[in-house]
């Protein structure tokens, strides 16, 4: 056998750019697999990741207008303190905060930006509560109490490179035209939101936003967590009540952090299918093209394919000949693409992880999957070269000589 | 006595091209001894080349029986004629047929690869070939390194891998200018002598001459004569 290999690399070194773009087939089907699957487990943690941080026993109300939008944009109805008591006057809620993030302009080093403004609620004990289910610690600095003003922590996110000076404790930014002292700066959390964000108390962060009687939204904590839908459906039904709206038809939206988990992973899984789908039909593609090389090849070498038979070369061993070519181009291949696919995956998360600052995007190397891939490709070429081994091997001698 | 290696009993071979019917070679007889030198003569297009492939057993004829070392190899499965084939004879060809992409010293294993041969022993064969054909030192370079001369030679030593009993050339030095024709074809005399059966196939009456010891006559597909040389001089026999 070795020496059939030795045989099919030598034709197939022969052939070199035509094999290399018979190759180039394989390679984007099995580089996109081993991509997608090696990014796709950290993809789904690092989004994950984003919600660890919630929990599924929380509710939040949001103004219809602003799911997954920044709060306050296109909503018509407000959120009010009438509806945080509302919600709070719902059997089955245990606790209920009001919750502000704006984006707001801030200078500093003559440097302007627009960063997350996030609010710390105002009670003490509302305070501890958010602190402590949000697992902020401060790594420089400390966290304020709930009665401070003029003070912001920050999210670790912010590096020396972001105002061109380091953001230190004890320094004075502008935020809105207003100045705040650094009290703290907050250990990475798993929120890149947390990570880029800045908190201050929500009584200065209603001052320079000019907030009156408005809500960004409510969370509300729901005492026992197989109650949350039922409670979801109640806090909906007093609201639509207040508000004297009809089903179907809310200006508000209650929702179950874990609820929006759900839809972005059958979104990913939808993105998956459309990769995966993509690498099917790119490796048919490539399997189309070992299969026509060898055709090509098999024209090419007839006469060759004759002197072997008259050399004594069974009709298996030509075969044997053609197929160890295909199912060495499907090999390669699958190494190739699984090398390039595992080089892609490291590219984007390390384009990822720059980008977005504070996110992971962890590769998993999986060897099952590179195994199987490399397998696949193997057997993929060993396929397509079928058709053209038995034509080859098939020729009759002497009008294979003679061409 | 001699033996015959190969032979042919009233042996055909029509093409059929449209309505008509080629007929390349028309009952031919021959028969091939163990040992001998034996020159297929003939101009292009008497069927020289028709009645090769059939000696060859590269072909089935159309009538007719053919009997390679005993066997008629109308009654032998693809895979035993090749076989049988791979063993019995070496084929040089008029263009060396060598297979670009391999090495002179793999050219001369490829024969052995189909015979299933150890590894070890091919090796030692194929040294010994590239000895044999003055090619030592040529072993790992490729066909288009070499000269028409040295390529026919390496094509030698691979006719030989199996040490058959027969060596079939096909126009050897069709494409040699006359001095390395010349060397080419006294590696065959040598083999010759040292009891290897010999079949040229030529259009050249005086290379027939010069070499062979029997010579078959081939005119519009059948053998016209055959002529036998004893000591110096020719003598026709009846077909």
């Amino acid at each position: 056998m070795y020496q059939y290999i030795r045989l099919a690399l030598s034709n197939l070194a022969h052939r070199g750019l035509r094999s290399l773009l018979t190759l180039v087939g394989i390679f984007i089907g099995i580089a996109a697999v081993v991509a997608l699957i090696s990014l796709g487990n950290g993809l789904q943690e690092a989004i994950t990741g984003q919600f660890a941080t919630l929990s599924a026993d929380r509710l939040v109300i949001q103004n219809a207008g602003d799911a997954f939008g920044p709060p306050g944009a296109g909503s018509i109805a407000k959120l009010t303190d009438h509806d945080k008591k509302i919600v709070a006057s719902t059997s089955g809620v245990s606790r209920v905060l009001s919750r502000y993030v704006r984006i707001g302009r801030m200078d500093f080093n003559k440097i302007a930006g627009f960063e997350f403004l996030s609010s710390f609620p105002s009670e003490q004990d509302d305070f501890d509560y958010f602190v402590e289910s949000f697992k902020l610690e401060a790594a420089e600095g400390k966290i304020p109490s709930a009665d401070e003003r003029g003070t912001i922590v920050i999210g670790s996110g912010f590096t020396e490179n972001t105002y061109g000076k380091p953001l230190k404790v004890g320094t004075s930014v502008t935020i809105q035209g207003k100045s705040f002292e650094i009290i703290g700066i907050l250990k990475e959390t798993g929120s890149f939101q947390f990570n880029t964000a800045i908190f201050m108390a929500e009584d200065d962060l209603k001052k320079i936003f000019n907030i009156e009687n408005e809500i960004d939204f409510i969370v509300a904590q729901v005492t026992d967590l197989k109650q949350v839908d039922n409670v979801a459906e109640a806090i909906k039904r007093a609201l639509r009540k207040d508000r004297n709206e009809k089903e179907g038809s809310e200006t508000f939206s209650v929702e179950s952090p874990l609820q929006a988990l759900s839809a972005i992973n059958t979104i990913l899984i939808g993105i998956n299918a459309v990769i995966a789908g993509i690498a099917a039909i790119s490796l048919m593609v490539g399997g189309v093209g070992v299969a026509n090389t060898m055709y090509t090849s098999v024209l090419e070498r007839t006469r060759e394919i004759g002197t072997m038979k008259a050399l004594g070369a069974h009709n298996r061993d030509i075969l044997k000949v053609f197929m160890t070519e295909s199912a060495l181009l499907g090999l390669v291949g699958g190494i190739g693409g699984a090398l390039i696919g595992l080089i892609l995956a490291f590219a984007v998360s390390g384009i990822a992880s720059h980008a977005l600052g504070g996110i992971t995007l962890a590769v998993t190397i999986s060897y099952p999957l590179i195994s199987a891939s490399i397998l696949f490709a193997f057997i993929l070429g060993l396929f397509a070269g079928t058709l053209p081994a038995i034509k080859a091997s098939k020729l009759n001698t002497v009008e294979a000589l003679r061409s | 006595m001699k033996h015959p290696v190969i032979t042919l009993k009233n042996v055909s071979k029509y093409y059929y091209m449209g309505d008509t019917t080629v007929k390349a070679v028309d009952g031919i007889s021959l028969s091939i001894d163990k040992g001998d030198f034996v020159a297929i003569m003939g101009p292009s297009g008497s069927g020289k080349s028709t009645a090769m492939n059939l000696t060859g057993s590269l072909d089935i004829p159309t009538a007719g029986h053919i009997y390679l070392d005993g066997h008629n190899i109308a009654h032998l499965e693809e895979s035993e004629l090749a076989q049988l084939r791979g063993k019995k004879i070496g084929f040089i060809f008029q263009s060396f047929n060598l297979i670009p992409n391999l090495t002179a010293k793999e050219n001369i294993k490829l024969p052995m690869l189909f015979q299933d041969q150890e590894e070890e022993e091919k090796e030692a064969q194929a040294e010994k070939l590239l000895a044999l054909v003055e090619l030592s030192d040529r072993g790992d370079h490729y066909p288009n390194q070499l000269s028409g001369g040295q390529q026919q030679r390496v094509a030698i030593a691979r006719s030989l891998a199996n040490d058959p009993e027969v060596i079939l050339a096909d126009e050897p030095t069709g494409n040699l200018d006359t001095k390395t024709g010349a060397k080419v074809m006294s590696f065959l005399e040598q083999l010759n002598q040292q009891g290897k059966t010999i079949i040229i196939i030529t259009h050249d009456p005086d290379k027939a001459l010069a070499h062979a010891r029997t010579i078959y006559w081939i005119k519009d597909g059948k053998v016209d004569k055959i002529t036998k040389k004893t000591g110096a001089s020719w003598k026709e026999i009846k077909s």
